[in-house]
């Protein structure tokens, strides 16, 4: 089992939030100063997506390619055939659904160093609706061959992902999302490509989370402890590779498993856990997420507690799960 | 500079040996597409030859030129040249398509053997370019970068997307040749959906354009030389060409496009060559 990640203190005063964009936006700062290698795309969404600070900084390394997501990609690809090590993001509805075709032509058959770091993400985009919800991007990602999906929870674990994988040769998808979100982790959190972070200690069932969804699985276990019932949370931030060594003994030692996502529950973290219970360790399970419908214009918060993705959703349907 | 006249035959004969190439291979896969590389076997060549600097010893260095075949489905023919340059063995060659074998049904990327990128979806290699010649002029470098596009790719919304992006960044670098046989799988390209003047489009988009008999050798090389002249903006040329040129029963015909001559069909094929081998 490895070690419990140590958490921020969210419970004194007020929490400290961040959009995970904005993380990615320092970072490629960052990045950008320490690595002469790396180049960022955009596609006209520079200010949103948080690369605009690269682009000041490094305006010979920054290549905005207009409104055309799918040209940006297979640009991305050919830089990264000249050695670079190349950044590409738009909206996740823009950077996975419209260029997926080219994403995995151009990117993935030839296993080349392009990042697609995507952002709002997911329903809380919030007011723009439906037709800038992207709900799909998990699935339509992880079935790629060569391609890893990483969705950080905060802020903190999104700067140290998009270092990880500026790091890492090949392919990935990195999901980020528009809304601020509190700041989970300390400073000394220290994410991992492929592992999962054991977030709460619990043996009754385990909550398996990833993205803006953690911070309420974590709430839901404190509802669920005054319950009596203590829930293990998991943050799955890297869902291909998945952590099959941590699922299983979560399985065996928890009994029941529920995901909880801002996603389709179909292609997205729910399958790609109960496809590795599936094969190894079988327990009762269920999932939280998009069952098989688009999203709506609304608040953040309030589309997530429509969508049973708040808290006492949560809890509630853990105590369903352990009444079966 | 021009060519001498021996230089322009010996283009011609490697465009003939890939000719015999390209049958030969097609109807040992028992499928594939013969057309498309018998038309560009010409341009090709001339291109290989007399401009595309890839050689054995320079395949993994950074600086140079880089080749993309955005029709990856005429192969036949680039596997071949790619043979004559060494980069693979030309016995190596009859393992076209089969099982195993490095000579993909499309290309797919490999350094060793001078594939520079994976294609066979249309629409996307223009793009993939543009990244490489971006690349190049980050790094410095004096190489250039070829991209083969068609007329019937030029149907693909994404070419004119990395042409827009292409003249922005005023690629100089870049060369694209559209092999322009107006024939595409359905028929004539006219018909199934007219993509109209290409050179006027590409200049409208900001790129040096020419229109260039894609069977002259001596009108093809001078065209790369005026490209290569060109260096604020990308260059297009339109190569006019004959599907199937060099085999009587297939030159027009989209019903060449992608099937194998079968045994009697090939012997026929490969006897017209040899009679009219430069």
């Amino acid at each position: 089992m490895s070690t419990t990640q140590t958490l921020a203190p969210l419970a004194t005063g007020e929490a400290r939030k961040m959009a995970t964009r904005e993380a990615y936006g320092a970072a490629l700062l960052e990045l950008g100063a320490q690595r002469k290698d790396v180049v960022v795309l955009d596609a006209d969404l520079s200010g949103s997506t948080k690369t605009k600070a690269f682009s000041q900084a490094h305006p010979d390394r920054f290549f905005n390619l207009g409104v055309a997501e799918a040209n940006m990609i297979g640009t991305a690809a050919g830089l990264a055939t000249t050695g670079l090590t190349v950044f590409a993001s738009s909206f996740a509805m823009f950077a996975a659904g419209k260029p997926w075709e080219q994403i995995r032509q151009s990117v993935c058959v030839p296993e080349l160093n392009v990042k697609i770091c995507a952002t709002h993400a997911g329903l809380t985009v919030g007011e723009d609706g439906k037709s800038h919800q992207m709900l799909e991007d998990v699935a339509l990602m992880r079935v790629l061959p060569h391609m890893r999906v990483i969705v950080p929870a905060d802020g903190v674990e999104a700067a140290q992902a998009v270092h990880a994988v500026a790091a890492a040769d090949g392919p990935f998808y990195v999901r980020l999302s528009r809304a601020s979100t509190p700041i989970l982790f300390s400073e000394d959190y220290r994410f991992e490509i492929g592992k999962g972070a054991v977030l709460r200690e619990g043996t009754d069932l385990c909550l398996v989370a990833c993205g803006v969804t953690v911070a309420a699985a974590l709430e839901a276990a404190d509802l669920l402890a005054q319950q009596g019932t203590n829930a293990r949370v998991i943050n799955l931030a890297t869902i291909d590779p998945i952590d099959t060594e941590l699922l299983v003994q979560s399985a065996r030692q928890c009994g029941a498993v529920l995901t909880v996502e801002e996603h389709q529950i179909r292609g997205g973290l729910g399958d790609a856990v109960a496809h590795v219970l599936v094969h190894h360790h079988p327990v009762p399970m269920d999932m939280l997420g998009m069952d098989d419908e688009f999203g709506q214009s609304g608040g953040a918060d309030e589309l997530l507690a429509h969508y049973g993705l708040d808290a006492s959703s949560i809890a509630r349907r853990a105590q369903e799960l352990l009444r079966r | 500079m021009t060519l001498t006249q021996s230089r322009i035959l010996e283009i011609q004969q490697t465009a003939h040996q890939v000719r015999e190439d390209v049958v030969r291979m097609v109807h040992a896969a028992a499928c594939g597409h013969p057309g498309g590389p018998l038309g560009m076997a010409d341009f090709l060549s001339t291109l290989f030859l007399e401009h595309f600097n890839l050689t054995p010893e320079n395949r993994h260095a950074p600086d140079r030129d880089r080749f993309i075949l955005g029709n990856g489905h005429t192969c036949a023919g680039y596997y071949a040249l790619l043979a004559r340059k060494g980069l693979i063995p030309q016995e190596e060659l009859m393992s076209f398509r089969k099982f195993g074998s490095r000579l993909q049904g499309h290309p797919h990327r490999n350094l060793d053997m001078g594939i520079d990128f994976s294609t066979g979806s249309l629409g996307n290699s223009l793009s993939v370019a543009v990244g490489m010649a971006l690349g190049a002029r980050l790094a410095g470098y004096e190489n250039r970068v070829y991209s083969i596009s068609s007329d019937g790719e030029s149907q693909e919304g994404q070419i004119w997307e990395a042409a827009t992006s292409a003249s922005h960044y005023r690629l100089g670098n870049l060369t694209v040749i559209v092999d322009f046989n107006n024939i595409q799988i359905d028929g004539e390209m006219r018909k199934v959906m007219d993509v109209r003047d290409l050179r006027a489009k590409y200049e409208a988009f900001g790129w040096h354009a020419m229109d260039v008999d894609g069977h002259d050798v001596l009108a093809v090389h001078d065209a790369l030389e005026a490209a290569q002249a060109v260096t604020d903006r990308p260059s297009a040329l339109i190569a006019h060409t004959t599907i199937g040129k060099g085999v009587s029963f297939m030159e027009g015909k989209a019903s060449w496009h992608g099937v194998a001559p079968n045994d009697e069909q090939a012997a026929q094929a490969l006897e017209e060559l040899a009679q009219s081998a430069p």
